[in-house]
């Protein structure tokens, strides 16, 4: 028949249902012999581990939004009830608050795999672009959800941060009100953070689905960079990197667990365990840690619209960054200067973590300073001309190649000796 | 060069999540953090149940005349050992509202172990105007409340020292060397022999300080001992797991060049 699959599915109920819709073909295809270059090392866990995470959100979510009441003058208590009275609340609101860190250390290396090993390089540069729509989309979702529980940080975090649109020249404090639904922050502004934090995850599954599907297209990147050449060049996903990600999930479970479990709010704010006053300001005003960097570049600059706009820009520039970077060679293993500038450049934005989480005054207002001026530079001059200037290391052959070579015992091909580059 | 990356990438989640640790306590704190000894620290710590109801005792007979518990109910106390003839009793000594008469009036009777812990004022401005303008905070949640937690709240009940001199106090102000800027609107609540424990215990400031506070930390985290306990099966569980998923890679990848 005309636009029938003919499946291969010996089990007569799945050929009967793949026949007419092949999704059993389809996740055979996609998962099951999935051509995968066989030299992934561990940092290719992360993708699967995000998606672990958006999973555990939204199951400990739906839960949560059982019995949490998005009301001002409710909200912050029925968080305690949920605490003290629900069967095991406790356990689903700690998984759920801590995931959210799990969350961003997971995307912050998943993202950190990409710009080492040249992942956003063509032809990959669309997926690339929808991995940064993806970390906008989880930036807001979580910094709604931070405002629900309704605590003294809920609260003033949410008025600092929306009243960085109101910067902005003529619509600026029209997008303020919007956002508050009102004149401060205030029940319209949880009732609507509350519906806007049960739906972005939804949206954030709909984008991954299109961030997968384009992965699906050009097959993943690898360490050395270079494209498959050949059937000897990958390995079925399943079941070597299906279990490899088992692997992999099991160790971030233990990290995770042993936060849930024995320090569930060591990454929290005191003051979130005081309700939300609107007449007294807390003497620190800070985000979550996942947002310091970002905090710290907006403070760095003494003009409001400026720090508002270097901000933003900070994330917007990820967009262009495969026109910005040059280079043609796309894992850091065969660029010895961007292998080693990529980490000044991790260092800069820890450093700026550290700054966000400090008064901005004395040294830490030159600090964050110099290190805003490297996170930009690094973009917007190092990495366009670094493409032309620096000397790639020769290139191996296959993926294949350097691992027969090394089997053979003899030296590594392509020049990558396993120089320790961290301990000088 | 693996190992490199992955050196890398630890260090760059490490000072992520150092970096909360880093923010300073709020307001100048002059004098040093206590560092007491608690039964709930550590991975395997419990709470210490007879120090937990001597400081409900303390709570009861002192703070309840001015802090309100509003999270806790009465029937909450059975996480400190007390069973239900106990609790019956606590809740029948209390009375509260309960709901309105036939003729449309409130009502008040006695608690049941349902009942919210009874607050000691209508509304906040009820307890200023009582406090001489000094809201009594909410203890439901006060250790998690405040930097350094139990040892904080433990140094401010030891910390009502005369001022130094020259030393500039508001009227109605009290000295506290814990308090930020030093001068806090509670008198000094605990001092020797405030309350006479049924069970012997001597009863000097630091030992009522750390019995009201172990009862205020299980106040604030009653799922401490379920969590810790939970908490060890769940990590064994997962390490077994990840030793078992480990092996069945290295079986799966055995026929591998890589």
């Amino acid at each position: 028949m005309a636009g029938m699959t003919k499946s291969e599915f010996a089990n007569p109920v799945i050929n009967w249902i793949d026949t007419r819709l092949p999704i059993f073909t389809m996740m055979q295809k996609e998962y099951g012999v999935f051509p995968t270059p066989k030299n992934f090392n561990y940092f290719w866990n992360f993708g699967a581990l995000a998606v672990v995470c958006l999973a555990i959100m939204i199951v400990t979510g739906i839960f949560l939004a059982m019995d949490y009441q998005p009301n001002s003058e409710l909200a912050f208590g029925s968080i305690q009830h949920i605490m003290r009275d629900v069967n095991y609340g406790w356990l689903i609101r700690y998984a759920h608050q801590t995931g959210a860190s799990m969350f961003f250390i997971v995307t912050y290396v998943h993202i950190f795999r990409g710009m080492y090993y040249g992942s956003y390089k063509n032809p990959r540069e669309l997926l690339w672009m929808l991995g940064v729509v993806l970390l906008l989309l989880m930036m807001a979702t979580a910094f709604m959800g931070y405002v629900l529980p309704w605590g003294q940080m809920s609260y003033w975090g949410a008025t600092v941060i929306t009243n960085l649109f109101s910067a902005f020249p003529v619509v600026g404090p029209k997008i303020v009100t919007l956002l508050w639904g009102g004149f401060s922050v205030d029940n319209p502004t949880l009732n609507r953070f509350f519906a806007l934090h049960y739906l972005l995850p939804f949206v954030l599954v709909g984008v991954i689905f299109l961030h997968v599907a384009a992965l699906h297209v050009t097959g993943s990147n690898n360490p050395l960079g270079i494209e498959v050449k050949s059937p000897q060049d990958t390995l079925p996903f399943h079941p070597y990197y299906t279990i490899k990600d088992s692997v992999g999930v099991c160790v971030f479970l233990i990290v995770y667990a042993a936060l849930v479990f024995f320090a569930p709010n060591y990454l929290g704010d005191v003051n979130n365990f005081i309700p939300a006053n609107p007449l007294q300001t807390p003497a620190d005003i800070v985000p979550e840690w996942y947002f310091l960097p970002y905090y710290a570049i907006l403070r760095s600059v003494p003009d409001k619209l400026l720090g508002v706009c270097m901000m933003f820009g900070s994330l917007l520039v990820l967009f262009v960054l495969p026109w910005l970077d040059t280079s043609r060679v796309r894992s850091a293993k065969f660029r010895p200067i961007y292998r080693q500038l990529i980490f000044v450049w991790v260092a800069a934005v820890v450093i700026l973590g550290v700054c966000g989480a400090h008064k901005p005054e004395g040294i830490w207002v030159v600090l964050s300073r110099i290190c805003t001026i490297y996170y930009y530079l690094h973009f917007l001059v190092i990495l366009p001309i670094l493409g032309k200037l620096e000397r790639p290391l020769p290139l191996p052959e296959s993926i294949s190649q350097p691992v027969l070579g090394r089997r053979g015992g003899g030296p590594l091909p392509g020049g990558a000796p396993a120089k320790p580059m961290g301990t000088a | 060069m693996r190992s490199r990356g992955a050196l890398a990438a630890c260090a760059f989640a490490a000072g992520l999540l150092a970096a909360p640790m880093m923010v300073s306590p709020a307001g100048a704190q002059e004098s040093p953090m206590p560092r007491e000894k608690w039964s709930f620290e550590n991975l395997f710590g419990s709470f210490d149940l007879a120090a937990a109801q001597r400081g409900f005792q303390i709570y009861s007979n002192v703070c309840s005349n001015c802090h309100s518990m509003e999270y806790l109910h009465y029937r909450d106390l059975s996480g400190i050992g007390l069973n239900a003839e106990q609790i019956k009793a606590v809740a029948a000594a209390v009375t509260v509202p309960s709901g309105v008469d036939d003729q449309g009036n409130p009502k008040e009777g006695p608690a049941t172990p349902a009942s919210q812990f009874k607050s000691p004022f209508a509304n906040p401005q009820a307890a200023r105007a009582a406090n001489n303008g000094a809201l009594p905070p909410d203890l439901s949640l006060i250790v998690n409340a405040r930097e350094g937690g139990p040892n904080y709240v433990y140094g401010i009940l030891t910390g009502f020292v005369p001022a130094p001199a020259g030393f500039k106090m508001q009227s109605g102000m009290y000295y506290n060397k814990m308090f930020p800027g030093h001068q806090i609107g509670m008198p000094q609540p605990l001092q020797d022999g405030t309350v006479e424990y049924v069970d012997g215990t001597p009863n000097t400031l630091p030992q009522e300080a750390h019995d009201v506070v172990t009862f205020l930390s299980w106040a604030a985290n009653p799922d401490l001992v379920e969590r810790k306990q939970i908490g060890v099966r769940v990590i064994l569980f997962l390490v077994f797991m990840t030793g078992l998923t480990y092996a069945v890679k290295r079986k799966v990848w055995s026929d591998v060049d890589h």
